[in-house]
């Protein structure tokens, strides 16, 4: 390494303090000064930080964002979820073609890379990529040989934004061709807010009577485990600690889910109040909001909100001039790893270690972020808590049904008309959401994203809420052409490329089932993998250690309980005699020893 | 006393300390349960998912639940023994486990395991990873074929013996052990009297020169199962 580049590696680890818990924003501004993280550059941090090189690479090596080799001036990540590789497989091609480089390859003038990268939270502008930090949407062939001339033309990605998105997103700060898509506006997130007020009235509240207005609300997390907020909140304030935080997890990761990218840029003001409120009420004086790296785009305008308020005097020393209340909030990115959206994951990664999800007990509320009590809550759950203190508890819980309060963001996409944003009250049926999106002959519905449940017609009567349809937002519709079977596939690999690795039955589990899966796409089923696929996906669903890897079997799960007829037809009993192990070749497996023989086997010839 | 709990395992009444973990309030009885990432000299890690037990019908890992009174707990089943076959034989298929060429035969702790579930073969597919071997220490070799990713030495090398030798890198199915170099074991401080070599459960981490010093049939795993020597314990 170069010593101007040494010198670069010393600065950014200087403008951090040094601070190994800031080890994520070392690495992530090292990666964008230097196109990578060197053996060399790891070295160098580890020096300056005071810690020990394989630390350094620990974090490094774990997300996607990140590498050691160098990429290319310009990366251009095509997204890999279904939705996209649904409605745009000829896209990939086209950036083939037009770069002269395949998937994961640079360019020989070090200008192009090219890469698959997880759902960015695009799907109802799909097919869509993140070239750098900003975001491509609803990509055709003829756009993408445009988007590669220009960059050819001029390499900065932000030149390709010639017609802006709705609402905030033509903000100078955005500056994005993304579109909101909000189809529908509820009461409690879209409905009308006045800055500042709500959190006027909590601070003339005690924060014991803010946390009982939360629980008599009867709000539960948004991101779909459905934790109510209130409790979470009284545990983190009676936890011992001399410290305590507040953290918004905005890492957006489950495929099919976008509504936390429209909340930060139509709803920051929102999010942000409720993060403050939330401070208030748990004693918390930092709050920190963990940014999903494809969501890069919206940071400085994500902080210009945060720096505004702190001028106007709603965060800072004496929030809203109020003696004692102090509460600030700072934006950390993330660099591309679903599992930090579980949330001691999410802890882990903004402590400045590799995203493995922390051993519980004990839980985040008595010791998270640093060993004190912390809250973390989802970007939707904090957005409804203005309106909570706005409106009151009572009129928070009239809406939605039994054991699921208040309404929920979908985001809605797949085979229908309307992709989109849609705030609907808890209780809705499925059926009705298909015909509010414009979906008439959906085969397939998967509820939840891959983590959650596909779900066929005989259940399109059962309500989204957390007792029978749960789900973080994603709505994804299959229309009566879609495999099912290809599409679990597809999900267990995203399963396989996100989890951790952490523990045993997700690292190896998701591997063999979706060795499994493809022997039986790829026609070669037997009746027997029904009931193998049912065992080893209970197997990874009991034994595994947190939330990813105990819903990764879902999409098999799911299909088998749901879809169990395309299995059968697909796992027809062998009618040779090879009927133990459709899936082995005596063919081909004899082919060397026959050349070498120079004779043909008698018993298995042709 | 306060700080007595009461647990049943498996309908037996087992008393134990607040504090401790259901892995350590059943040892302390004679109960065995089945672990492998676990190692009575160091913290807790919940990585192998072996010791999962039910409690109050909910799986979790006995090596870092702490007992609470009251709690049913279920570990020898039907059930809970064929899901930790199943996971034994997971890491078989993972990595590359040649038992008959391997110097830890007789005292790995995944063999021994294997032997005590009767596993003949596991049900599942090897994956016959690609995995490298570092021999550039002038005493200590890994054989990454054989490491199940359990993390004793990536604590031992913390807790007992001061140092940050190891640590896990990549992620997913491309976890593996990274050492605190860019390339070499030799370019590390470990030393052979590490207590991070001792821990290893597999042949992953293990000492030159003296792999054969206990011949075969003598081993520690070689006459008893695994676990007897907790079991000897019951009143």
């Amino acid at each position: 390494m170069s010593n101007t580049n040494k010198s670069t590696v010393k600065q950014i680890c200087v403008r951090h303090g040094k601070d190994r818990t800031r080890m994520m924003d070392i690495v992530r501004d090292v990666q964008s000064a230097l196109g990578c993280v060197s053996s060399e550059a790891m070295d160098a941090i580890a020096q300056a930080c005071g810690t020990h090189r394989v630390e350094v690479e620990s974090v490094v090596s774990f997300y996607s964002f990140l590498g050691t080799k160098p990429k290319g001036k310009v990366v251009i990540r095509l997204c890999h979820g279904v939705i996209d590789r649904m409605h745009g497989s000829e896209t990939v091609a086209a950036f083939e073609k037009e770069l002269g480089i395949r998937m994961g390859e640079t360019t020989p003038d070090g200008l192009f890379s090219l890469e698959w990268t997880a759902c960015i939270g695009m799907c109802d502008q799909a097919p869509a990529a993140l070239i750098n930090d900003q975001a491509v949407t609803y990509l055709s062939t003829d756009k993408v040989k445009r988007i590669v001339e220009m960059l050819r033309a001029d390499p900065d990605p932000k030149r390709l934004v010639r017609t802006y998105g709705d609402g905030n997103n033509a903000h100078e700060l955005v500056h994005s061709m993304v579109h909101n898509n909000i189809r529908r506006r509820g009461a409690v997130i879209f409905g009308a807010y006045e800055r500042g007020s709500a959190l006027r009235k909590a601070l003339a509240m005690t924060p014991q009577e803010v946390i009982r207005a939360v629980k008599t609300a009867s709000l539960r997390g948004r991101g779909g485990a459905g934790f109510p907020t209130g409790m979470k909140w009284d545990f983190t304030r009676a936890a011992q600690g001399e410290q305590r935080y507040v953290l918004c997890n905005a890492d957006e990761g489950e495929p099919g889910t976008f509504k936390d990218r429209v909340l930060l840029t139509e709803c920051a003001e929102q999010l942000i109040e409720g993060m403050t409120i939330a401070g208030y009420a748990i004693g918390a004086a930092e709050g920190i909001l963990y940014l999903r790296a494809e969501y890069a785009y919206l940071k400085a305008f994500v902080e210009a909100v945060v720096a505004q308020r702190r001028k106007d005097g709603l965060l800072g020393a004496s929030v809203c001039g109020k003696a004692g209340v102090i509460f600030d909030i700072r934006v950390q990115m993330g660099a591309g790893a679903y599992v930090c959206g579980e949330e001691t994951a999410l802890i882990s990664s903004c402590e400045g270690l590799r995203g493995d999800p922390k051993t519980r007990p004990p839980f985040p509320a008595s010791k998270g972020y640093l060993g004190c009590p912390t809250a973390v809550n989802n970007v939707e759950t904090f957005c409804c808590v203005p309106p909570i203190l706005e409106h009151g508890p009572g009129w928070f819980a009239q809406m939605g049904s039994s054991g699921s309060k208040g309404t929920k963001l979908l985001t809605v996409s797949g085979d229908c008309s309307m992709p989109g944003v849609y705030e609907v009250d808890f209780g809705i049926t499925l059926r009705d959401v298909l015909k509010m999106v414009g979906s008439e002959n959906a085969k397939a519905v998967q509820v939840g994203g891959p983590s959650g449940q596909m779900v066929g017609p005989e259940k399109f009567d059962r309500k989204v809420c957390y007792d029978h349809l749960a789900t973080g937002g994603s709505v994804m519709v299959f229309g009566p052409e879609r495999d099912v079977l290809a599409i679990a596939a597809q999900f267990l690999e995203f399963f396989m490329d996100e989890g951790c690795g952490y523990c045993t039955p997700c690292r190896v589990g998701n591997v063999l089932l979706k060795e499994r899966l493809d022997r039986i796409l790829a026609g070669q089923g037997a009746p027997t993998d029904m009931a193998y696929l049912q065992e080893l996906g209970e197997v990874v669903k009991m034994g595994s250690r947190c939330g990813l890897g105990q819903t990764s079997p879902n999409p098999v799960l799911t299909t088998l309980a749901s879809f169990r007829g395309e299995y059968e037809r697909r796992c027809q009993p062998a009618h040779s005699r090879h009927v133990f192990l459709p899936g082995f070749d005596i063919r081909k497996a004899l082919a060397d020893s026959e050349s070498i023989a120079g004779r043909h086997s008698v018993v298995y010839s042709e | 006393m306060s700080d007595t709990v009461t647990v049943t395992i498996d309908g037996a009444q087992v008393k134990g300390r607040a504090g401790q973990t259901i892995l350590q309030a059943a040892e302390a009885a004679g109960i065995y349960i089945p672990r492998l990432c676990a190692h009575n000299e160091l913290s807790a890690h919940g990585s192998c998912r072996v010791c999962t037990v039910l409690v109050n019908g909910r799986p979790q890992a006995a090596c870092t639940q702490p007992v609470a009174d009251g709690m049913i707990i279920e570990n020898n089943t039907e059930k809970l023994t064929n899901m930790r076959k199943a996971i034994v034989e997971m890491l078989f298929v993972e990595g590359n486990h040649f038992c008959m060429s391997c110097e830890k035969s007789g005292n790995c702790e995944l063999q021994a395991l294997a032997y005590r579930f009767g596993i003949a073969a596991p049900r599942y597919p090897y994956l016959f990873p690609k995995r490298d071997i570092d021999f550039s220490h002038p005493d200590i070799y890994i054989d990454r074929n054989r490491c199940v990713l359990c993390g004793r030495c990536v604590r031992a090398s913390r807790e007992t013996d001061k140092k940050v030798v190891f640590e896990f890198t990549g992620r997913g199915a491309h976890r593996r052990l990274g050492i605190d170099a860019a390339a070499d074991l030799a370019d590390t401080d470990a030393a052979v009297a590490d207590k991070s070599v001792e821990v290893c459960p597999v042949g992953a981490l293990m000492r030159k020169r003296v792999g054969y010093a206990v011949p075969v049939g003598q081993r520690k795993y070689d006459h008893k199962p695994i676990g007897s020597d907790i079991e000897a314990k019951r009143a």
